[in-house]
């Protein structure tokens, strides 16, 4: 990886920031900070998902353990926020690596793995929401404290920059992932196995390096959202929802692309709110939107927001289809 | 360089390979030949790694790898390819090589370039930017071989890499296995196309029905009684049965 290929990543850090400071309104603001979340756990289950062709319905045992983690540790241990950030990145991935450990030793793949994820997911959701540690149904509330170590900003620009640095951040993890060995290994992993294999690639092992690189990223997305609401409850932080929101924004940027969960996020959510507005909040109304959105990107732009860009420009690109299609098949 | 000693593997009820042994010496073309459902892909596949022998050993460069799996053997040397193509249907021409040119080269702008010059090397120069899916049958084969050779291996097992191909074809890839085998790489290949096995093996071992039936040099080996029952039988039944319905 060269400097070069770090530019698109930072002209998309200067852009965001840019935006960010530009006088938008409070709700806008928030609205950003939202997209940056959902986009570092969508780009957190590219990694798995995209790259490796292994489609996660349970990234919210991520997103969750690193939500907990971060407000257990402030609220109980009076850790500061950031070591808070650095174990809920941890302890997430963590969680991924033994997940992964399980899942590949046994040769899950297509459905079952994902099936298998999604059970992870609801057993830890049905746990927290009864476990004291995670203060029960009642959930945890990190009180308001602001201040650069406590990650908690009275202008709300700066938070939404911190996000935006780590988005950037992730950008160029994928970057990297599309120029290194471990990057075209996990890519042959998921275009074939077994042809892989008689290649000298360590199928195991480049799967559980991608389930925890996958997880550390969207646990990140989830200690930012705890620190963001400061507040968690076994529903935000494991439920469904945000594994659904992943895998959307993933799969309607573009699977297996640098760009596509960051742009997936951004017109998914963006899309929604339009649509709340316009419809008067009407509840779940931005849910059917997101499907409608699914299916219309899965029918006819089969490879993502982001190869309507390279179908324009003429270059052939055709990893993000075959990702998508290897999922159907498995 | 490998040997496999008692070699058996059984599909419920069905024994594929019945105690085969077989060797193929360093820097030499060693040939496998026999009927179609013999049992030679089940043999490679044991040989290679992805099929657990019921009973047998497997010894590559004097160490038994019986239990090894896969992708320890490729980092030993064994490459094999697939007689049913395994393409990165998504990845370039270029890409797939590339993948295995990474094996000994961690860098991707080095693997690219070895995927390139191997590219060159069977024929597919211009078909380097391509998608794999969007090859010819005759263009997987030999992609298939490319792949293999970016690994730098030892040993290739090549199965059916020639079939597809027309005979101009073969008649261009010819030279490029022997180069191949010149360069000290030891092969063991899989092979229908008897013309292709008499002008490269030293060689050739015959499988019928899962049995090592008879080795030895090309030309005896095809005099051999047995084998021209259990092998050739299949060709000239078809050949008189055709002869028959011109007849008529
Ligand atoms: N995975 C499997 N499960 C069950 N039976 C199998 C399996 N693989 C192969 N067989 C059977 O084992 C026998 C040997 O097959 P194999 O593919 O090794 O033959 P082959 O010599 O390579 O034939 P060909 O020349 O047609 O490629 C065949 O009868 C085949 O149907
Ligand atoms: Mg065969």
């Amino acid at each position: 990886m060269s400097a070069r290929d770090l530019l698109l990543p930072l002209i998309a850090v200067l852009v965001l920031a840019g935006l960010a400071f530009s006088g938008l309104s409070g709700t806008l603001l928030n609205l950003l900070i939202f997209m940056m979340i959902i986009s570092l756990a969508a780009q957190g289950w590219n990694i798995l998902g995209g790259f490796g062709g292994l489609s996660s319905f349970g990234h919210a045992a991520f997103f969750g353990t690193g939500a907990y983690t971060t407000l257990i540790l402030q609220t109980s241990l009076g850790v500061n926020a950031w070591a808070g950030l650095v174990a809920g990145v941890l302890l997430g991935a963590a969680v991924g690596a033994g997940i992964g450990f399980l899942s590949f030793r046994s040769g899950l793949k297509g459905s079952y793995f994902a099936l298998i994820t999604l059970a992870f997911a609801e057993v830890l959701r049905i746990a927290s929401n009864s476990a004291p540690i995670t203060g029960g149904a009642a959930g945890i509330l990190l009180p308001l404290d602001y201040g650069f170590l406590n990650l908690q900003f009275d202008d709300r620009r700066w938070f939404a920059l911190i996000a935006i640095l780590f988005v950037g951040a992730a950008l160029a993890l994928t970057r990297w992932l599309e120029r290194s060995r471990f990057g075209a290994y996990l890519i042959a992993i998921r275009e074939n196995e077994q042809a892989a294999q008689a290649l000298g690639v360590d199928v195991f092992r480049v799967k559980l390096g991608a389930i925890t690189l996958s997880a550390g990223c969207t646990a990140l997305a989830g200690v930012l959202y705890a620190q963001n609401y400061l507040f968690v409850d076994a529903h935000v932080a494991y439920g469904p929802w945000i594994s659904i929101e992943a895998l959307f924004a993933a799969i309607v940027g573009g699977l297996g692309t640098m760009f596509g969960p960051l742009v997936g996020a951004v017109a998914l959510l963006g899309l929604g709110e339009i649509t709340k507005m316009v419809s008067g909040g009407v509840p779940g109304v931005d849910l059917l939107v997101f499907g409608a959105i699914l299916i219309l990107t899965v029918a006819f732009v089969p490879g993502g927001l982001m190869s309507l860009r390279q179908r324009l420009t003429g270059r052939r690109r055709p990893r993000g289809e075959t990702a998508l299609r290897s999922e159907e098949g498995a | 360089m490998l040997s496999v000693d008692g070699l058996t593997k059984r599909f419920s009820g069905l024994v594929a390979v019945d105690d085969a042994s077989l060797a193929a010496p360093e820097g030499r073309i060693t040939g496998l030949i026999g009927p179609n459902g013999a049992g030679k892909t089940t043999l490679f596949a044991m040989a290679a790694g992805f099929l657990t022998p019921d009973a047998g050993t497997v010894t590559f460069a004097g160490e038994d790898v019986t239990a090894e799996p896969p992708h320890l053997r490729a980092r030993r040397g064994m490459a094999r390819t697939f007689q049913i193509v395994q393409p990165f249907a998504g990845l370039t021409v270029r890409e797939n090589i590339a993948v295995g040119a990474h094996l000994h080269h961690p860098s991707r702008a080095e693997a690219m370039e070895r995927a390139d010059a191997i590219g060159k090397r069977v024929g597919l120069a211009k078909d380097l930017d391509r998608a794999a899916a969007g090859l010819t049958v005759a263009g997987r084969k030999r992609l298939e071989l490319a792949r293999a050779l970016a690994t730098q291996p030892k040993l290739l097992l090549l199965d059916e890499v020639l079939a597809g191909l027309n005979p101009s074809e073969i008649r261009d890839i010819l030279p490029v296995i022997r180069a191949i085998r010149d360069e000290g790489v030891t092969i063991l290949m899989i092979e229908h196309i008897m013309q292709a096995v008499m002008n490269l093996c030293e060689h050739v071992y015959v499988l019928a029905q899962g049995k090592m039936i008879a080795e030895g040099p090309p030309i005896e080996v095809s005099r051999d009684p047995q084998v021209v029952e259990a092998y050739l039988g299949h060709g000239a039944a078809a050949r008189m049965q055709a002869a028959g319905g011109a007849d008529a």
